[in-house]
């Protein structure tokens, strides 16, 4: 098959098993962290989840710069761009799944545990013996055990950061069209907007939860509707800061001219992934805000 | 076609050629991680085993007299974790990883690097698991589906550690699966079509699908367990408004295709095992490719049947049951093929079909007591007893674990060059199929009788069976270490293996010379 490209197989990395005992590090460090938080005990456990943290950080620039190499010297065939490419599509497909456990979580909740706790469905009894006081209503502003919050509207805040993230979801769309067409300007410019915009939806996200904590007296411990809240917009919030900290580096790799028309998957992935998280936050919107 | 390569790394530009310990800790090649994966879940086999053999000891009478409940609670918890996460996936992924570059004719796995860090990601993850047994108070007892509120309200310190060894074992889980997906999509070599894949690539193909599927929802519901206990949350606390059951639908969400993902693998390989020994093409490949796919899809639609005790509304109720019943269709075409692919064929009996046809026979026997679990009226009966116990060990230990000595007998002349000590694997095969069904089958009456599963101590009545479930535990155990004496002595050397050992095998990985290169198909051969 000589007109086939053959397929690039890595040389031994040491990168994998660094991230390896890097998320090793993390998940013992995390655990203990957490044990020894909720428990009043001292320990390691904090030191161990930041070391953890810095070898993986360690871990990502090495693997990366040989990635990067790699892909400088044309080992990269189509083939493996397909791989990579499809290989991206799946972890946003386990991603999807990820954010589907909590919005099914939010609809049980919604949908079927609040109103049976109310005596719904053929639930008259357990509305009559456990919480005869209480009262099916969503947001759950007042929970069976008597814990009161106030409900996060979605006008403000949360319907200004809709707004910027779907223009960011549009520069970032054009910033890629500027790659392809070959327009450094529109490429830089728009890219550097997509930053901009994903900065201050987090910053306006942090903003929020302030309000939310400080004025609405919702928080982490407010029963079923702040835990939704609280999990599903918290998630996200994470997703977009690793999905900016992604742009920033492409933004970089843009300026040191990493990227041809024709060869750029790992703009392209970052590009997909935050469409993802775009699409993420209006079902949240919608679901978790609006409705 | 292959091409025969010799083992030093062919990158010119890369200076050294792996050897001693760094070949296995930064390898990227397929075989080498094949073989870890294999090692490391014949190990936690082996530590999963230890945990069955404390509470096979303890149950051999009644009374308590050999450890506490709460260290029972403990055994019975951590032996189905290291078995599922540790013994059965790990297992299914390096068979995945020997044989599914090779069947397809790519050079590797499409991600070799990635595939590395998913297989050191599981010493760390069980490490961390295990190492929660030795923390003061003990590690998770709350049974491997860590129901809440045993799970938050009523569980020990060390639940984190159970929490983020989980995630990181899922983490495992779904970059091995994208590798594999994704290598048989992309890396099948010219003329190797969907319908001409050996059918332990397409099982493996869908089972990839689940693992990406279900895996993170089991990570949403080990962190909404994590917040519940730590943080304040109830999610699965009435009082704010949550539901302890939702913490079961969502858990069974993962759990049941989880079932799936254990035995999709199994199926491919007795798929491949069954026509070699049987001397004829597998019967009715086509319907076995549609039936896995329909078991894949009814998998996402059966989660409840493992909640009919916790007060569904009746149509829920029926839903669940019907579509776990509509399940034994697409199993039964499976089963009904393998029959027929015998059926007049020239069959022999060598070790790997003898695990073959025992698979046939005692996951069957699994699949029948499932259907009577399906039925939510009896299940009422059945439900948290030992005939639920013995149902899933059926499928599970003759079902899975069976498939895997299976498929190691079967491919251990391809990975050693050597053939295996045939007398002693015989004797592991006789062995074990009978002292396993000296353990398992008594439990379904047990079970029946209603000896609830999951306690220490038993009424008295069941004294005579439990020893007799004990004997058989015990001698099936002792069974295993033969298994390990053929591998190790196999591994070590023995009489050279033909590029076929098996006259009637069929497949690419069969045209490559025994011990398969390592390299293979750096070239892809041509299918026609």
């Amino acid at each position: 098959m000589a007109e086939q490209q053959s397929y690039y197989v890595p040389p031994s990395s040491i990168w994998p098993i660094v991230g390896a005992l890097g998320l090793g590090l993390i998940a013992w460090g995390a655990a203990h962290t957490v044990i020894e938080s909720t428990s009043d005990t001292q320990g390691w456990g904090s030191h161990v989840l930041f070391a953890g943290i810095g070898v993986i950080v360690v871990m990502l620039f090495g693997w990366f710069r040989d990635q990067i190499n790699e892909t400088m010297n044309g080992l990269h065939s189509d083939q493996l761009e397909t791989s990579y490419k499809q290989g991206m599509s799946w972890f946003i497909f386990s991603e999807v799944m990820f954010f589907a456990a909590f919005f099914g979580a939010l609809f049980y909740a919604r949908m079927i545990a609040v109103p049976w706790l109310d005596g719904a469905s053929n639930n008259v009894m357990t509305g009559e013996v456990l919480w005869p006081e209480f009262v099916a209503q969503w947001p759950l502003v007042e929970t069976p055990g008597g814990t009161t919050t106030q409900a996060m509207g979605w006008y403000g805040l949360p319907l200004i950061n809709t707004a910027i993230l779907i223009v960011s979801s549009v520069t970032c769309h054009f910033a890629h069209v500027g790659l392809e067409k070959n327009k450094r300007g529109q490429l830089t410019g728009m890219l550097s907007l997509t930053i901009i915009l994903g900065l201050i939806f987090l910053y306006l996200q942090g903003a929020e939860y302030v309000h939310a904590y400080e004025e609405l007296g919702l928080t982490l411990q407010s029963g079923v509707y702040g835990n939704t809240f609280y999990l599903l917009t918290g998630f996200h919030g994470m997703h977009v800061t690793l999905g900016t900290l992604m742009l920033i580096i492409m933004l970089l790799r843009v300026l040191k001219g990493h990227f041809t028309p024709e060869k750029h998957f790992a703009f392209q992935a970052t590009s997909w992934y935050w469409h993802f998280v775009d699409v993420v936050w209006i079902c949240l919107f919608v679901i978790v805000y609006v409705l | 076609m292959s091409t025969v390569v010799d083992d030093h790394n062919h990158e010119a530009h890369h200076d050294h050629k792996p050897s001693g310990i760094t070949r296995w800790l930064f390898t990227t090649n397929h075989k080498d991680i094949g073989s870890m994966y294999l090692w490391f879940s014949l190990i936690m086999f082996f530590v999963g085993g230890a945990m069955a053999m404390v509470i096979r000891a303890e149950l051999f009478q009644p009374g308590l007299q050999l450890v506490e409940p709460q260290f029972f609670n403990q055994m019975t918890t951590v032996h189905g974790l290291v078995m599922i996460f540790g013994a059965v996936m790990p297992a299914f992924t390096g068979l995945a990883n020997w044989m599914v570059p090779m069947m397809i004719g790519a050079p590797d796995m499409a991600l070799p690097r990635m595939n590395n860090w998913s297989f050191w990601i599981l010493p760390f993850a069980f490490v961390i698991l295990l190492s929660s047994l030795f923390m003061e108070g003990g590690g998770p007892d709350f049974g491997w589906t860590f129901y809440a509120p045993l799970s938050t309200t009523y569980s020990n310190d060390s639940t984190a550690l159970f929490v983020f060894a989980v995630h990181i074992m899922g983490i495992s889980s779904i970059m091995g699966a994208i590798n594999v997906i994704v290598t048989i999509i992309n890396m099948r070599a010219p003329g190797m079509t969907y319908m001409k894949m050996p059918l332990f690539v397409w099982t493996w193909l869908i089972t990839a699908f689940l693992l990406i599927a279900v895996m993170p929802v089991l990570a949403g519901a080990v962190t909404m367990v994590l917040t519940d206990k730590y943080f304040g949350t109830s999610f699965f606390d009435a009082a704010g408004g949550g539901d302890p059951v939702m913490f079961q639908h969502i858990f069974w969400f993962f759990g049941h295709p989880e079932v799936y993902i254990m035995i999709l693998p199994s199926f491919g390989i007795i798929s491949a095992i069954i026509p070699t020994f049987s001397r004829k093409k597998l019967f009715g490949y086509s319907s076995m490719v549609y039936a896995t796919g329909s078991i894949a899809i009814l998998s996402f639609l059966v989660w409840a049947h493992h909640m009919f005790t916790t007060g569904m509304p009746v149509f829920a109720e029926l839903f669940f049951m019907y579509f776990t019943m509509l399940i034994a269709v697409p199993t039964g075409v499976k089963v009904f093929n393998w029959v027929a692919t015998m059926w007049r064929g020239a069959i022999t009996f060598e070790v790997p079909m003898l695990f073959a046809l025992a698979f046939v026979i005692l996951f069957t026997i699994g699949g029948f007591s499932g259907v009577m679990l399906a039925m939510t009226p009896v299940d009422f009966q059945y439900h948290d007893t030992y005939f639920v116990v013995a149902h899933f060990h059926y499928v599970l230990v003759t079902g899975a674990i069976f498939s895997i000595m299976a498929a190691s007998y079967y491919w251990l002349p391809k990975w050693t060059g050597h053939m295996y000590d045939t007398t002693l694997a015989r004797l592991h095969f006789w062995t074990s199929l009978i002292s396993v069904n000296l353990l398992f089958f008594p439990m379904h009456f047990a079970g029946l009788a209603g000896m609830p599963r999951r306690i220490p101590d038993y009424a008295v009545q069941f004294a005579d069976i439990n020893q007799i479930t004990s004997i058989g535990g015990f001698a099936f155990g002792l069974s295993q270490l033969l298994f390990l004496w053929v591998v190790i002595k196999c591994a070590r050397g023995g009489e050279k293996a033909a590029a076929k050992p098996w006259e009637g095998a069929e497949g690419l990985e069969w045209t490559v010379p025994s011990p398969a290169p390592y390299h293979t198909f750096e070239t892809p051969p041509k299918v026609e």
